[in-house]
């Protein structure tokens, strides 16, 4: 009897090892590959040599790349957005969560699913795009230029990130608060010396998800951003990669690296900075959905 | 609550006569003055009443402000003229997608039935997937290991679909001139899985490749992160449970089945049920970012149907209409599985 339970968990342990070491290197293996591909030579990468490791090792792509102003410049802006973007979504979006976290606040329920509609439901794609039209208009009228200030200001907002702030507020103890308030206290003090320190974890994890939205956004600041200056890097990346053909190429036949080398470079560049920052911030990843807005 | 005639009133014995009663004088006077009394609370609150102003404006100008201009499904298409003083059209625009018989109708059909079956499939292969790491997950009883694999197995969840999207074209892409297939797409041909000329013109090239690259991709993405949930589920079973099974003689298998399962079903079901109500939401994104023009009869979702037209192209009219139905029916979906999950598990999704 019990040597039978043994092998079947024996088999069973070594099944699950087995696969998910597959999964695990599955989602590895394109990030190495693409480093690889990136300092490879050109003949090496052209004929398909590459399948783990670099050969020929070259950084002319790399270097190439950093020479390139609009790609700086593309980082800057990507740094910008996700900066201004995060700290106003943010902003908004922890006082309007006090707020509806509180019993007292009359037309709750009415707030709420002033909320709760628009996950249910979204305009679509063409309404947005006459509003976002009509938005940059005003924005100009009144003197902003500047596209990534449309870009911070009107979108990103997420009415989920509003409703994990709301759940981690009202599970803040009333007692606390009664005792904040006895000790002369204002609302915005209870708020930022009660609130706010008794829900970091949230709001770290709240922050990350707008962050990651934010340096991740694509569609809207390609449609909405009309100076190419002004591209962020995600647009900057897929803009080459349309524009990379097999004419481009040519031109560069006396090159030392490949043309996908380009790419490939382009791409680590733009995960790298996700990937120093990553063991920091994973933590706070797999928590953000075991709240996952799930409440009584 | 029933009301009782002590309520209003009181008999005075001493003067034997009825006068009303103070407490319903002040209920009197609260229903009287409801809105007085709705701006003495604010007033008292004000503060907090500021603070939500700045959220209710966002979502009110790039939220609500845009279902304004839904109004453009039923008026004649004009984009000089704001959409209050556009002409009326009535349903012809739906008319016209749904039962005009022309390519446009046959295009929205067909974007119709790749928006479901994208999801459809996406929902099969995608969703045990989860399931099943977490299983696994449980399996390794070393913290440093698990830890490993757990963030090898999240981290393409943190790409943007661009760079996601960009490693895919890359590591499919087709031969050419100057140089060779992918390597993914060299992998496959040399497994025989599809023909050299086949991976030579490039798999997104091909309609037949579409829905299993995106698929597969999404899985790639996502498994790993999605399988937080089910493997606190799992964690969070008492040991005590496992020992029961042992004494009782239950091998692996039977402890997947007898204690395992039925403790993480709730969170299963309450999974797929979120899962289904936002079937409809394709990631317009990624499709529009894998899409080509050789791909349109399996890979054209509803979205981007309406991208092409209303964005690329002129007709904002017919783009909108064809997003509303699709968008309606996702919002059905929605509220009835938080219905679902609402009265299968006492938790409500919202």
């Amino acid at each position: 009897m019990k040597r039978k339970l043994e092998v079947s968990e024996l088999i069973f342990k070594i099944i699950s090892y087995t696969l998910l070491t597959v999964f695990a290197l599955a989602c590895l293996y394109p990030f190495v590959y693409a480093i690889s591909a990136a300092i490879s030579g050109r003949s090496a990468v052209e004929y398909g040599q590459i399948v783990i490791l670099p050969k020929a090792i070259q950084f002319d792509a790399f270097k190439r790349m950093f020479g390139d102003n609009m790609f700086w410049n593309a980082y800057s802006n990507t740094l910008f957005i996700t900066f201004y973007g995060t700290v106003w979504a943010l902003l908004y979006s922890i006082l309007g969560a006090y707020a509806l976290s509180k019993r007292r606040l009359l037309f709750r329920k009415v707030f709420n699913f002033f909320l709760v509609f628009t996950m249910w439901f979204s305009a679509g794609i063409v309404p947005q795009y006459l509003n976002y039209l009509d938005t940059k208009a005003v924005f100009n009228g009144i003197g902003i230029t500047d596209d990534k200030w449309l870009v911070v200001i009107a979108m990103g907002m997420a009415a989920m990130n509003i409703i994990l702030l709301r759940n981690a507020f009202e599970g803040v103890p009333s007692e606390i608060e009664e005792a904040a308030i006895v000790d002369g206290a204002s609302e915005f003090q209870v708020l930022s010396k009660v609130y706010l320190p008794m829900s970091k974890s949230t709001i770290a994890t709240v922050a990350l998800f707008f962050g990651i939205s934010r340096w991740n956004g694509y569609f809207w600041a390609r449609q909405m951003i009309s100076n190419a200056n002004e591209h962020p890097l995600q647009v900057f990346i897929r803009l080459r990669l349309e524009e990379f053909t097999d004419a481009e190429a040519m031109a560069g036949w006396n090159q030392p690296y490949a043309s996908d080398s380009v790419i490939y470079a382009l791409i680590v560049c733009s995960i790298v900075p996700i990937l120093i920052i990553y063991p920091f911030i994973q933590k706070y990843f797999a928590k953000g959905t075991n709240v996952g807005g799930v409440k009584e | 609550m029933k009301a009782k005639a002590a309520d209003f009133l009181i008999y005075d014995q001493a003067t034997d006569s009825y006068r009303s009663n103070p407490e319903q004088v002040v209920r009197d006077d609260v229903e009287k003055h409801y809105w007085l009394h709705v701006g003495r609370t604010i007033l008292k609150d004000w503060r907090l009443y500021i603070m939500l102003i700045p959220m209710l404006l966002v979502f009110l100008f790039w939220r609500y402000f845009p279902m304004y201009e839904l109004l453009g499904c039923f008026k004649v298409s004009d984009e000089v003229l704001p959409v209050s003083q556009q002409l009326f059209s009535g349903f012809s625009y739906f008319k016209r997608l749904l039962v005009g018989g022309d390519d446009l109708s046959r295009e929205f059909w067909r974007a119709m039935r790749n928006t479901f079956t994208l999801s459809f499939y996406g929902l099969c292969f995608g969703f045990p997937m989860p399931i099943i790491l977490a299983l696994f997950f449980n399996e390794i009883k070393s913290d440093i290991a698990r830890s490993v694999y757990q963030v090898l197995t999240y981290l393409p969840k943190f790409m943007s679909t661009v760079v996601m999207t960009s490693l895919v074209v890359m590591l499919v892409k087709q031969g050419s001139l100057t140089s060779g297939m992918g390597i993914v797409s060299q992998a496959l041909a040399s497994l025989g899985v599809v023909s050299q000329e086949v991976a030579n013109a490039g798999l997104l090239n091909n309609p037949a490749f579409f829905r299993p690259i995106y698929i597969i991709s999404g899985i790639w993405e996502g498994a790993g992160y999605d399988s937080i949930v089910f493997f606190a589920a799992i964690i969070a079973i008492s040991p005590t449970s496992y020992e029961a099974a042992q004494i009782d003689g239950a091998g692996k298998m039977a402890q997947m089945r007898y204690v395992v399962l039925p403790s993480i079903l709730s969170t299963i079901v309450i999974m797929l049920i979120t899962r289904i109500g936002s079937l409809l939401n394709i990631g317009y994104e990624k499709v529009l970012l894998l899409y080509n023009t050789n791909t349109y009869v399996t890979a054209d979702v509803v979205s981007t149907f309406a991208q092409r037209y209303g964005l690329a192209g002129a007709a904002k009219g017919i783009a909108s209409a064809a997003e509303m139905m699709n968008n309606v029916v996702g919002m059905l979906l929605v509220i009835g599985a938080n219905t679902i999950a609402r009265k299968a598990s006492d938790v409500s999704l919202y």
